[in-house]
């Protein structure tokens, strides 16, 4: 290399220039609006039509809702209020608030035991949803039912406590014999139940009720969102165990097993659910002792839990037929024999993965629990379109009660599926 | 490899029947049709003392009585003397006629807002993510009943369209939104006109043979066609030519307002009931298969994409060659069960007052001659028939698409 280069040159800059600031274009705000709304002659146009349909949405409801009477007795004290303005008439929400939530049967003084037992469901759901929270708060959960059961229908307190006695009962004799054999645990566990209950069943009085602590409340007189979230919160549990035995069933290499199965299946999916609930309301009644009365609430969770359980039936088929077949080989030469391999291996994982998809499901089944207004149980659209639109005070207040509806399901429904979402990144263990 | 061991020999234990896997599957089978058989004959006997105590017994008869009400909206000849079997068959072309309409038009409402939401366009992909969450998040019966009310609460009676200085005018001259339906124009067939027809399903023939001799010349020769523009010359240049040639045998019979005094005449009328589970469905079902066809698109990997471009295609041969045959392969499966679910949700129909099957055979027959169980059975078979022979052809579809593996 010479050393004339430097002498040849005239000027050289010894220190870098600051940068100079971007094209103001492609900058900032600017530069977002370009990439995003208008990068091309057609974006722009989109965006244009989609600002114009967001200012026909807001300008038809934004004034609506502002104006909303939250304060009336009836739509014409409402119309006289608003006088020609354009407004809600929210007040019946406030005022038709119990019928719209519990129903317009429940007895206005027992109102707080199904509160309390949603909130109480609130904590007996945590450690089923969130890993993290402590695990003996399951026994909580494994209370719930029985807690919420005896809160809702009230009653004499022995029932449910003879319930839970009969499972408790079962679940030692499980535990005893399962290390044995599943099925002698199992099976013995099943018995020693049953055994209690109808023991129980003779010792409990048929006056029981009558000077309880809590009110009995029938079951005709539930109603409201109540009915929708208890309707969907038993379904969804008594499905999944039924669920995973269906899917185990299908899967089976038994011929007879694996035929009930699929017929069940397919038979329950081909149909639609408003068939189900007819079954339930007029045709289950058949199939009963003649004199046992088994009522509408009870027979219509029967039926809906059939439904959602072939539904789940086949979302666990897909986990356990996703699972690597090395699983299933591993389980077999460590000497597991079916049901160890299945506890133990197969179904932790299988039903991991199929989580997803369960709650899919369930949000599904959630929305579904209002087909039962059609057999005339009064959830919250039932209400809605029953008492309420047909009282002479609220005769015509649709938007307002749809819109409450559509409020509480949207919530709820969105919530679960957000939670899936968390939960699917949070179980992600595979490395990617 | 693993060897065999011999089975066990020696004389037959009834422990065995547990312990042995030659025998154990057996057992258990054994176990599961007892179970089953009792199972059923106790439901069986139940339901024959339930049946005894009512009166009643289990026959077919009264599907042949005449079934003493009416159904506004239908597509075959019926009035109130006609059997429970026609105002079924009734039931089952209303269910088929709704089911068909709704399948369209959610396709249609599912690939525009599942593409749109793909869409780079920030604030149209955000409106589209909102209409699908708004929707799938909300039960179909709900918007249902919202549509239904939109028709019959807010739209102006039919009164309002009548007379010399109507309060509102009908759409484009044709439409009448009213309370009690949509007015919409009939086709009058004048003669000749099965010709314009002829001409047109003969252009269709021509469009289809235009397009496998492009692709036939295109794999060949290698040589392009264009096909876009002669295609739609060719749907609309003959029938047209067709039409006026013959003297415009087609007319339009629109509602006319100033027929009658109290309503319109004229037309087609479809009602509320229709139009609010028609629009419900699509909408609620495109939400879903919006999801169903984003996820298909974003299944083709960048790759695929990239490669079509790097080999010189144009970007809509790049969709149309590459992207869409890989993406339909992952949608149409979902699509499928999407039309199954439509197909099921119309028996919501029940809850509209639109006669469907459901409110045909499931709810006035049912209710005015008691056969709970028969109508019941029936209306669950011809659900059952349908879905099972839509997710047959599903099945052979898939088979035919399914990626041939070496």
């Amino acid at each position: 290399m010479s050393d004339t280069h430097a002498h040849s040159v005239a000027f050289v800059r010894e220190t870098e220039i600051p940068a100079s600031p971007p094209p103001a274009a492609e900058t900032g705000v600017v530069k977002w609006l370009r990439a995003n709304l208008f990068a091309t002659w057609a974006n722009s146009l989109l965006t244009i039509v989609a600002i114009y349909v967001i200012y026909l949405i807001l300008a038809g409801t934004l004034p609506w809702i502002a104006n909303g009477i939250w304060n009336a007795g009836s739509l014409g004290e409402c119309r006289e209020i608003l006088s020609g303005k354009v407004g809600a008439c929210f007040a019946v929400l406030t005022e038709r608030w119990p019928q719209l939530i519990y129903g317009f049967k429940y007895p206005t003084s027992e109102y707080w035991r199904p509160t309390l037992a949603f909130f109480l469901m609130l904590v007996a759901l945590a450690p089923v949803l969130f890993f993290d929270l402590p695990r003996k708060l399951l026994i909580f959960t494994a209370l719930f039912p029985f807690i919420a059961y005896w809160l809702i229908w009230g009653g004499t307190i022995l029932t449910p406590i003879l319930a839970l006695a009969g499972f408790v009962g079962g679940f030692f004799v499980y535990q005893k014999f399962v290390k044995d054999s599943f099925a002698l645990g199992a099976g013995g566990g099943a018995l020693v139940a049953l055994i209690i209950w109808v023991v129980g069943g003779w010792l409990i009085p048929d006056t029981a009720n009558e000077n309880a602590m809590l009110l009995a409340v029938p079951s005709r007189d539930l109603g409201g969102f109540m009915l929708n979230m208890m309707l969907g919160l038993t379904c969804v549990s008594l499905s999944i165990p039924l669920g995973i035995v269906l899917a185990l069933g299908r899967q089976s290499h038994m011929p007879l097993i694996k035929g009930i199965s699929v017929v069940f299946i397919e038979f329950i999916r081909g149909v639609p659910l408003i068939t189900l609930l007819f079954v339930a309301s007029v045709m289950l009644a058949y199939f009963f002792p003649p004199e046992s009365t088994v009522d509408l609430f009870l027979r219509v969770v029967i039926m809906i839990t059939m439904f959602s359980a072939a539904y789940i039936a086949e979302v666990i088929r897909g986990g356990l037929a996703a699972l690597p077949k090395g699983q299933y080989e591993a389980a077999d030469s460590l000497g597991l024999d079916y049901a160890q391999a299945m506890r133990l291996i197969i179904l932790p994982q299988a039903l991991k993965i199929s989580i997803p998809g369960i709650v899919n499901i369930a949000v599904g089944l959630f929305k579904d629990t209002t087909l039962v207004s059609v057999i005339s149980m009064f959830d919250i659209l039932g209400m809605i379109r029953g008492p309420i639109l047909a009282s002479t005070e609220w005769n015509g207040v649709y938007w307002e009660l749809l819109g409450f509806a559509c409020v509480c399901f949207f919530i709820t429904c969105y919530g679960i599926s957000q939670y899936s979402q968390w939960l699917e990144r949070r179980l992600a263990t595979d490395h990617r | 490899m693993s060897t065999i061991t011999d089975p066990p020999q020696g004389p037959f234990k009834v422990s065995m029947l547990f312990n042995d896997t030659r025998y154990r599957s057996l057992t258990f089978q054994a176990i599961a049709l007892v179970l089953l058989i009792v199972a059923f004959a106790y439901l069986a006997s139940n339901l024959m003392s339930n049946l005894a105590a009512a009166g009643l017994n289990i026959s077919y008869d009264f599907l042949s009585n005449p079934s003493g009400y009416d159904i506004n909206q239908r597509l075959i000849e019926y009035d109130s003397q006609s059997s429970h079997m026609r105002a079924a068959w009734v039931g089952i072309i209303n269910t088929l006629l709704v089911a068909f309409l709704a399948c369209i038009t959610a396709t249609v409402f599912g690939v525009l807002a599942g593409v749109l939401r793909l869409s780079n366009n920030w604030l149209v992909s955000k409106l589209m993510a909102f209409y699908v969450e708004i929707f799938r998040n909300i039960p179909v019966l709900i918007w249902i009943i919202i549509i239904f009310t939109i028709m019959t609460a807010v739209m102006p009676g039919a009164r309002s369209y009548l007379g010399e200085d109507p309060e509102a005018d009908l759409l484009f001259g044709y439409f009448a939104f009213t309370n009690r339906g949509v007015y919409a124009p009939a086709p009058i067939w004048g003669p000749g006109s099965g010709v314009v027809v002829g001409v047109f399903i003969a252009s269709l023939i021509g469009i289809f043979a235009y397009r496998k001799y492009a692709q036939h010349l295109l794999y060949s020769t290698g040589k392009l066609l264009p096909v876009g523009w002669p295609s739609l010359a060719l749907l609309i240049v003959p029938s047209v030519l067709a039409y006026f040639i013959m003297g415009q045998p087609i007319g339009l019979d629109a509602p006319d307002p100033l027929a009658n005094r109290f309503n319109l005449r004229g037309g087609i009328q479809i009602g509320a009931p229709l139009i609010a589970l028609w629009f419900a469905l699509s909408i609620y079902t495109g939400a879903f298969i919006a999801e169903n066809v984003r996820a298909g698109i974003q299944a083709v990997s960048k790759g695929q994409t990239e490669a079509a471009s790097a080999l010189g295609l144009r970007p809509g041969r790049v969709m149309n060659l590459v992207v869409l045959p890989q993406a339909l392969r992952v949608i149409i499966p979902p699509l499928v069960s999407q039309y199954l679910n439509i197909t099921k949700n119309s028996s919501l129909a029940i809850a509209v007052g639109y006669a469907d099957i459901t409110a045909t055979l499931g709810g006035i027959t049912l209710n005015q001659t008691g056969r709970a169980i028969e109508c019941v059975l029936l209306l669950m078979l011809f659900y059952l028939i349908i879905s099972l022979s839509i997710s047959t052809v599903m099945n052979i579809y898939n088979n035919a698409v399914k990626l041939k593996e070496r």
